[in-house]
């Protein structure tokens, strides 16, 4: 999906305007956001789906992990969706309840892509406010290695992360995390070397205030809508890349499933007639990313109207 | 020394009277104008050298591009290759084969006794460094061991090329079923000179020399690989089908969709589809016995989990295995429940009583639950296990299942997925519980399954060691009858359980009705491109 | 901008090393070699191999060795798993393949996405532009390799059109799916990306003062507005030809194409060394390069940036 990096620049210009951007800002912001059907609809769907990754396991009748003996072998014929035994989305290949696993994969992938986002949004900031508030050699230094990394083919070191160290979550979060903080810290950096220098940050360093006070009580508070715009940004594209990395059998373990790996399963057998064990996956999955690139881009445009 | 000949009915009529009945084609089928068959590989082949090779799909390639001493029949009975006939020494110990005049190189250059002596001698040398080296020392040909350990040169070992047409051959210890190891693909001969002249680079096809009835075209890694009929095969004039082509798909749903839409002539049916499609194309969905046999293998040596070192624990564990579920739910392709290690249908085998074979799965269930609580496990003192498997679609179903039908007997297992070399590491260093395990037959005779559970034996990773089990392995070499001592073999493995046995394979494929000569009854599915024909529609 | 671009080409040899060195650990460090088989190997055995191929040097001594064959000979080593393959060879066979497919997908992708992000935006609030948008959304969050198996059930199974993987020295027949399962995602993003900017772009002061001047609106779009809507669209192409290099895992396993992608993969799980490194500084270099490809391209539609 889509970073459109111009206009994240562009946002965060406008956050470093002022100290603390002030209330204001945050509520005209509001106001804007939900003014924008199609933030409100993201937000609304983000909803949709948090609730059923909560709550969807109270109406599940059976486990993520049961085998129903009754449609076993017969899924194409006799597993498809039904109410009458419980089913509601159908059962997988082996005859397991896929609503229940639906709602297990729903929680994986949020879980998956949250966490990513959340160290990505972490080390890239605090890399890129030390960076840019140290300066000097430092934050050539610091910068370089950012440029080095960037050139890293990162899906490839990942496939090795994780093939090389088996398949656990810790390693596909980090393995996640370790290439997405790049662009934040640049991003942050830039704003940190143009906020350093206006008179409230010079009135603190001179009232002594020490360096990572400063940094976390005044140039982060001005980075927070770049910071929660591009987290917001973010997370579908860790999903996303879970999901590929589910399609390659690198992804979590069984019993515990991803909505990546159900709609990998279904996919690969859609041709047999058992159609619903691509289509839920997939329509939570989507759902799921809309409401992500909705959300995103409704809370950039709120924080910097083009009308300005 | 005194030679007599005791060559199998079969071969000596073949040999009798080899003009006769080599053509494929019967005669009421008309053929068709194109002959070509298009087969699917799962995976790109990694060698095209017959003694570095290890995989059944490289193999299949190999026997179309060489040729060994012996080669089987749509039944899998030995028929002659190179070698025209044999005789075997009173001892049974020395072996000499004669070689066919008209053998030639595609290059042009003859098949000599001698190129046997140089393939062997290579395939054993610690410098060529083959994953197959020890075919050498099944075989038991004289000074294997020592040469694959470097104690002794290649030269010493039990191969000598009397002349240019007679190959003799000494062994150890008798070996009942040596001529069917003769058809493996490790033992076919190579062509020195080339391989001398290009080093590793002598399996590509510019540079390839083969004896086989196909000479190499083309082989692009991860596509595809050509062969078509090559002129100086012995028996050219009735080899039919003019081209093979093997296609690399890596995902066998993707297989099958091609299958369907003409792309290939025969394809792997995915775990379950079978059914359906046997409904849909009764004529192209077949199911037949396949050498292979499927396991849970458990870890009982030192490092293995405490519990695992009871054996009612273990027999336990393989009770609660429901096998029907897993053949008849998950698999659906004619495979057969397995209670026993060798595959069923191999030759001269006949499975003892083993008696929780004959049990309902409520017995079963039953027997386990009691086992597990004279074991001292139950409710509140849970068993909990892993089961390693290798990432594949159909491990990981019937992983899932077998640890839904522990969980009825208080076992919690967590499964672990690895990729082939992580599971092959950890199983060598003994770093599991349960372990999926299978094994495919070399060759036709159950001591290629049941060697396998020696203490001596290079695959023993769950480290059963049994005296009693190698004894009677030991004897089975030089008995008359050996099926007495399988069986006992079988029976000590039942009593002791050091493995699940699962599922014995089929070959579940979709194959196009035009092609014909195709073997189904042959349990190795060995085929030959030369004995293949494609029928007029 | 020269020295620009000299500095972004130094910073690749660091890169580069970086990324052998890392990866080079990496890989030794996991279980499991190329030798490991099922059977293992007699010591001897396994002694000879690695001898032949290097691998009883210390770590960095083979790290040294195979840089130095790199620079001296532009020579990747042999193929621990190929073994009648050198690595250059397997490059040589998947990359044409794999840079066939990946710039035919490049090159739609922008074209046809550029094309329907314009429309879209002229034409904005149309049932045009409502389709653009619905389908470019759509097309962004479904996975190529749910897209690769819709495709062959129906360009081949069903129609009959054309054949569903091979690569056959890239006949025409055999490039159309892939490009097609590689291109959407990318072309929806920069449909995307191109409608949004040039909704600005539109609304800028100089447009409106070239319409008020009752210049053409082709006049209009094509040549002044279109360039400087176009930056936002050349940052992207980054992250999509990172993307595309992933997509060709994809591609690779559904069309047998044969290409760099699939022997990526299959060397990291056979731990064939010598073809996963090579594969991963190839990739490597081409993405340093891609970017100042980009880079530079940039600077040439906006020249405001300064380097």
């Amino acid at each position: 999906m889509v970073h459109d990096t111009q206009r994240m620049q562009s946002l965060a210009e406008r956050m470093a305007e002022d100290e603390v951007a002030g209330r204001s800002l945050w509520a005209d912001a509001r106001r804007r956001f939900f003014s924008n059907k199609a933030a409100v609809i993201g937000l609304a769907l983000l909803a949709f789906v948090a609730a059923f990754a909560l709550f969807g396991g109270q109406f599940a009748q059976w486990s993520n992990e049961e085998l129903d003996y009754n449609v076993m072998g017969v899924v194409a014929q006799e597993g498809g969706p039904s109410l009458a035994n419980g089913h509601y989305f159908g059962v997988d290949e082996l005859g397991r309840d896929l609503f229940a696993r639906t709602v297990q994969g729903t929680q994986v992938s949020l879980l998956v892509g949250l966490v990513g986002a959340l160290v990505a949004v972490v080390v890239g900031t605090i890399y890129g406010a030390t960076a840019g508030y140290v300066g000097g050699r430092v934050d050539a230094a610091m910068m370089r290695a950012v440029d080095v990394l960037m050139a890293i083919p990162y899906m490839f070191v990942l496939i090795l992360i994780l093939v090389m160290y088996g398949r656990s979550m810790i390693a596909l979060f980090v393995g996640l995390g370790l290439i997405s903080w790049l662009e934040m810290s640049r991003i942050v950096r830039g704003q940190t070397l143009s906020l350093k220098n206006r008179e409230f940050i010079e009135a603190a360093r001179a009232t002594g205030v020490s360096g990572v006070t400063i940094i976390r009580r005044h140039i982060v508070p001005n980075l927070l809508g770049v910071i929660a715009v591009y987290a917001t940004l973010l997370v579908p594209l860790m999903i996303l890349t879970e999901s590929f990395i589910s399609f390659l059998g690198l992804g979590v373990q069984e019993p515990l499933t991803s909505l990546g790996a159900l709609i990998s399963q279904g996919a690969s057998t859609m041709a047999y007639g058992t159609i619903w064990q691509l289509a839920f996956p997939l329509l939570f999955f989507c759902l799921t990313l809309f409401g992500f690139f909705f959300v995103g881009d409704g809370l950039r445009d709120a924080l910097d109207p083009k009308d300005r | 020394m005194l030679k007599h000949s005791l060559a199998a009915s079969a071969l000596a009529l073949a040999a009798a009277s080899p003009v006769l009945a080599d053509n494929p084609v019967p005669e009421d089928v008309t053929l068709a104008e194109d002959q070509s068959y298009t087969f699917w590989l799962l995976d790109a082949i990694k060698s095209m050298d017959p003694q570095i090779n290890t995989d059944v799909e490289g193999s299949d390639v190999l026997r179309n591009l060489f040729e060994g001493l012996y080669n089987e029949d749509a039944e899998g009975n030995i028929v002659p290759g190179v070698a025209v006939d044999h005789t075997v020494s009173d001892d049974q110990k020395t072996y000499t084969f004669t070689l066919r005049e008209d053998a030639q190189w595609s290059n042009g250059d003859p098949v000599t006794a001698e190129d046997f002596v140089f393939a062997w001698r290579r395939l054993a040398d610690p410098a060529t460094a083959s994953e197959y080296a020890w075919y050498m020392e099944l075989m038991q040909v004289e000074n294997a061991p020592e040469i694959i350990a470097g104690e002794m040169p290649p030269e010493e070992l039990g191969v000598t090329a009397v002349d240019e047409r007679t190959l003799e051959v000494r062994i150890t210890t008798p070996l009942p079923y040596f001529l069917q190891m003769l058809v493996h693909a490790s033992t076919f001969p190579t062509h020195a000179a080339t391989i001398e002249e290009h080093g590793d680079q002598w399996t590509r096809p510019e540079n390839m020399v083969g004896n086989g009835a196909y000479v190499l075209d083309e082989h692009i890694l991860g596509e595809r690989v050509e062969m078509s009929k090559s002129d100086t095969y012995w028996d050219a004039e009735n080899v039919v089908m003019e081209t093979l082509t093997a296609l690399t798909i890596n995902d066998v749903n993707q297989g099958l969709t091609r299958y369907l839409a003409g792309e290939l002539d025969r394809v792997d049916i995915p775990a379950g589809q079978f059914p359906r499609l046997k409904e849909e194309y009764p004529e192209q969905a077949t199911s037949s016995p396949y050498s292979c046999s499927y396991i849970y293998m458990m870890n009982v040596g030192e490092k293995g989990p405490e519990a695992l070192k009871d054996v009612n624990v273990r027999k336990a564990l393989s009770y609660a295995i429901d096998r029907d579920i897993v053949v008849e739910r998950i698999l659906q392709g004619g495979q057969e429940p397995s209670y026993n290690w060798t595959h069923w249908a191999t030759a001269g085998f006949e499975a003892p009583e083993i008696d929780y074979a004959t049990w309902t799965q409520e017995e079963r269930l039953e027997r386990a639950k009691e086992l597990m609580a004279e074991a001292g496990y139950g409710p509140d003192n849970p068993l909990d296990l892993t089961l390693q498997y290798n990432t594949s679609e159909d491990h990981k179903k019937i992983a899932i299942a077998a640890s839904q039908m522990l969980k009825a007997i208080g076992v919690n297992i967590t499964l672990d997925n690895y990729e082939w070399k992580v599971h092959t590491d950890r199983m060598q260093n003994q770093d599991f519980d349960l372990a999926r395990y299978a094994w495919c037959g070399d060759y036709n005779e159950a001591s290629t399954y049941l060697d396998l559970f020696t203490s001596y034996s290079g695959h023993n990773n769950g480290e059963f060691f049994n005296e009693e089990y190698d004894a009677v392995m030991r004897e089975s070499k030089t008995a008359e009858d050996p099926l007495p001592l399988y069986q006992e073999a079988e029976s000590i493995l039942a009593a002791e359980m050091p493995i699940i046995p699962i599922y014995h394979y089929a070959n579940v494929d979709m194959l196009n009705p035009q092609i014909g000569g195709i073997p189904t009854e042959n349990v190795m599915q060995t085929w030959y491109g030369k004995d293949l024909y494609r029928a007029a529609e | 901008m020269l020295s620009y671009s000299l500095k972004r080409l130094a910073i690749a040899v660091p890169t580069l090393l970086i990324l052998i060195v890392v990866s080079f650990v990496l890989m030794h460090a996991a279980p499991g070699g190329p030798f490991t088989s099922e059977r293992e190997l007699p010591p001897e055995v396994l002694a000879n191999l690695n001898a032949k191929y290097g691998l009883d040097q210390p770590l960095w001594r083979q790290i040294v060795t195979y840089v130095w064959g790199i620079l001296t000979e532009f020579d990747f080593g042999p193929s621990f798993v190929y073994k009648d393959r050198t690595v250059n060879e397997i490059i040589a066979q998947g990359f044409p393949v794999t840079l066939t497919y990946g710039i035919l997908s490049f090159l739609v992708a922008v074209a046809v996405g550029v094309t329907l992000g314009v429309v879209a935006a002229i034409r904005q609030n149309s049932l045009l532009d409502y389709l653009a948008v619905g389908v470019s959304i759509g097309a962004q969050v479904l996975p190529n390799f749910v897209m690769a198996p819709i495709l062959v059930l129906v360009f081949t199974l069903w129609l009959g059109w054309l054949p569903g993987g091979g690569w056959q020295g890239g006949q025409w027949q055999y490039v159309i799916l892939p490009v097609i399962a590689l291109s959407t995602s990318f072309m929806a993003s920069i449909a995307r990306i191109t409608r949004s900017s040039m909704l600005e772009t539109l609304n800028l002061n100089h447009i409106r003062t070239a319409r008020a001047k009752g210049l053409p609106e082709r006049r209009v779009i094509l040549h002044h507005a279109l360039k400087p809507a176009m930056l936002p669209v050349i940052s992207y192409l980054g992250p999509a030809f990172v993307g595309m290099i992933t997509g060709s895992v994809v591609v690779d396993v559904y069309f047998s194409t044969g290409g760099i992608g699939k022997a990526f993969v299959d060397s990291a799980l056979n731990r064939d060394y010598a073809v996963m490194m090579g594969v991963t500084i190839l990739m490597g270099a081409l993405t340093i390069l891609f970017n100042l490809v980009v880079d530079i391209l940039y600077g040439w539609i906006d020249p405001k940036i300064r380097y």
